[in-house]
């Protein structure tokens, strides 16, 4: 594939404005709050629209586009049932406890909840697992870059991060969440000519239907539920109790209503009302991203004239699976709509990689180094920290990038890190707002047993590879199922341990849950609201096209 | 997030997505006149220059609505 001067031009254009918006908002980034929380000033509809592009990560676009021509529309599940009843879980019920605790961070919720070291464990490994997540990103965007363009490697992963860096830098959250609401705009419009056109190529979607199944008539690519029924009936190997709990019930409500890097941009509404609808907002968009992403991993099922395989099998002149979108990109886009089509992967890589700065950041200034090493520095001396820190955050992604290009598993551990993590964090924090009994010690320990649960699960299967008929409870289960039910247990472990802890140690007085917890929290009534301004309502209509959505595609 | 005195990130929007616009209806209509060696799949529907058309309207449409200064 090779770009005309009209594709140039508009990728040009696009690092042009990128830096010139980090350049301009400099002037209005003065203090900490600024900087970390963008002046906490965000309407709605920017902090939803920029919740959802700091998760539109190149991973995600190129990942789900692949793992849809891999596992057909059941990739659809991380986009519906693995996010939007979290995202209006988070809208609804957490969000008034974050926002009224005017808490910078979620480590610092849960210093607040549960003490120092609850905040510290989650801070540490925060910081960790978001900066090997950043270089992942921009490894798997520097590669197809490669593949598709023959970009060299090194200059992919050079100019995207110091581009990044330098108007992180400069404007700090404030210029990450304009550009990524500028971004989301681009992924748009870069993105959804494949699907209108791919869908006029097939004959709509019936024709998208028929031509997969003759195609691949022994495999089911095109039902989001009905193959759910046992480990065998689906390309996936996953039943339907590891979709429902394992991703529905812990692991996207542990990503989408713990993981900083979305709540930071929630937090930075301007009120609590537009706090708890930026997420609805988000919610409403997502469920319309597998528009952009899931269908065209269909639609290459169903017109690429060769078959894709995976990343470990391609051998001279095959492509894998990765590459189905940019392959469909180059089907149907030319001059300038492919480099349209180019600058939408790219922005999807910034967008994911300043979310992880940012947040990153944030922690590490606030959660690490104010609580830890240097207590009372004035604000401007944290605001110069977390300019160094987003550098140090980029450096040291670009690291982690260097590193993948030596160990190609490693892809594999960083998913099993996000999942250590994640789920047994969403176990603390939810019996932390929800439930008064549970104490400091409940919390750490809950915290501390549920991660070595997940990474002692993770550990045995590595060692022995039949003990995943006892973590997923199938020998047929694969990778993915195996991730569902480590999260579910892990959660499970790090709720029963908080339970039993808290029960067996002092409570934090009434007077010290005020603001955190249900029950000792005044959340304003929205009574007098009219229904079409209070988020209970859109929460109400997005659930109800969500469920439409499961029967049609059923 | 409006504070006195910044302009909107609408209107920076609609600024990339006219220049784009242009860009990509003005590489469509070149297309008409000089047909590429090898062209797109379904290149008869000439997409390029009824999306760029789409972006010229819309971002023109933020350009305009969000202009600094405008009340």
């Amino acid at each position: 594939m090779s770009l005309s001067a009209v594709d140039i031009a508009i990728i040009a254009l696009y690092f042009a404005a990128v830096l010139g918006i980090g350049f301009y908002l400099r002037r209005f980034t003065k203090t900490g709050e600024d900087f970390f929380l963008a002046g906490r000033e965000m309407t709605a509809w920017v902090a939803g629209l920029s919740f959802l592009a700091a998760n539109l990560g190149s991973l995600e676009l190129m990942g789900w586009a692949a793992s849809a021509y891999q596992y057909g529309i059941l990739a659809a599940h991380w986009y519906w049932i693995g996010a939007i009843p979290a995202m209006l879980f988070l809208g609804i019920v957490m969000i008034p406890f974050y926002y009224i605790s005017k808490t910078h961070s979620v480590p610092g919720y849960l210093k607040l909840r549960f003490g120092e070291p609850a905040r510290a464990l989650s801070a540490i490994s925060f910081g960790l697992m978001t900066v090997l997540m950043s270089g992942i990103n921009m490894y798997s965007m520097a590669l197809i870059m490669n593949v598709i363009l023959g970009w060299d490697i090194h200059f992919s992963i050079w100019a995207s991060s110091v581009t990044v860096a330098l108007y992180v830098v400069l404007g700090g959250l404030l210029s990450a969440i304009f550009n990524e609401v500028l971004q989301f705009v681009l992924i748009w419009f870069g993105a959804l000519l494949i699907s209108i056109v791919g869908l006029i190529e097939v004959g709509g979607w019936s024709g998208l239907v028929a031509r997969v199944h003759e195609r691949f008539p022994n495999q089911d690519y095109t039902h989001l539920w009905s193959g759910l029924g046992s480990f065998t009936g689906n390309p996936m190997g996953i039943h339907w109790v590891g979709i429902v709990f394992g991703l529905g019930a812990v692991i996207s409500m542990g990503y989408w209503t713990t993981d900083f890097l979305v709540v930071q941009r929630v937090i930075a509404a301007k009120d609590l009302r537009s706090a708890k609808l930026a997420p609805i907002i988000g919610a409403a968009f997502k469920m319309c991203v597998p528009f952009i992403v899931i269908l065209p991993g269909l639609l290459g099922l169903a017109v690429l004239p060769e078959h894709l395989v995976g990343a470990n099998e391609v051998t001279a002149g095959q492509h894998s699976y990765n590459e189905v979108l940019p392959l469909m990109l180059a089907r149907y886009c030319g001059p300038g709509l492919l480099g349209l089509g180019i600058t939408a992967l790219i922005a999807g890589f910034m967008s994911g990689m300043a979310g992880n700065v940012t947040a990153f950041s944030t922690v590490w200034t606030y959660d690490i180094y104010r609580a830890m090493i240097r207590k009372n520095a004035t604000d401007q001396h944290y605001v110069t920290m977390g300019r160094w820190c987003t550098i140090l955050g980029v450096l040291v992604s670009i690291g982690t990038a260097y590193m993948v290009m030596s160990f190609k598993s490693i892809m594999d551990y960083v998913q099993a890190l996000f999942s250590f993590f994640i789920a047994p964090l969403f176990g603390t924090v939810i019996l932390g707002m929800l439930w008064k009994r549970a104490t400091p010690a409940g919390g750490f320990w809950g915290l501390l047993a549920g991660t070595a649960s997940s990474i002692g699960m993770w550990a045995w299967v590595q060692l022995d590879h039949s003990a995943i008929r006892y973590v997923a409870l199938s020998a047929n289960a694969q990778d993915m199922a195996e991730n569902m039910f480590r999260a579910l247990w892990s959660w499970i472990v790090c709720v029963i341990v908080t339970v039993v802890v808290s029960l067996m140690t002092e409570p934090k007085p009434m007077s010290e849950l005020k603001g955190l917890v249900y029950g000792e929290t005044d959340i304003p009534s929205e009574g007098h609201l009219p229904l079409w301004h209070r988020p209970i309502f859109w929460a109400g209509v997005v659930s109800a096209v969500f469920v439409v959505i499961q029967v049609i595609f059923w | 997030m409006q504070r006195s005195g910044m302009i909107s990130i609408w209107f920076f929007i609609g600024v990339l997505l006219l220049a784009y616009g242009i860009l990509i209806l003005a590489s469509g209509v070149w297309e008409l006149s000089s047909p590429p060696e090898h062209p797109v799949v379904l290149a008869n529907l000439h997409v390029g220059i009824w999306w760029g058309a789409l972006m010229i309207v819309l971002g023109g449409f933020y350009t305009f609505r969000f202009l600094p200064g405008r009340k």
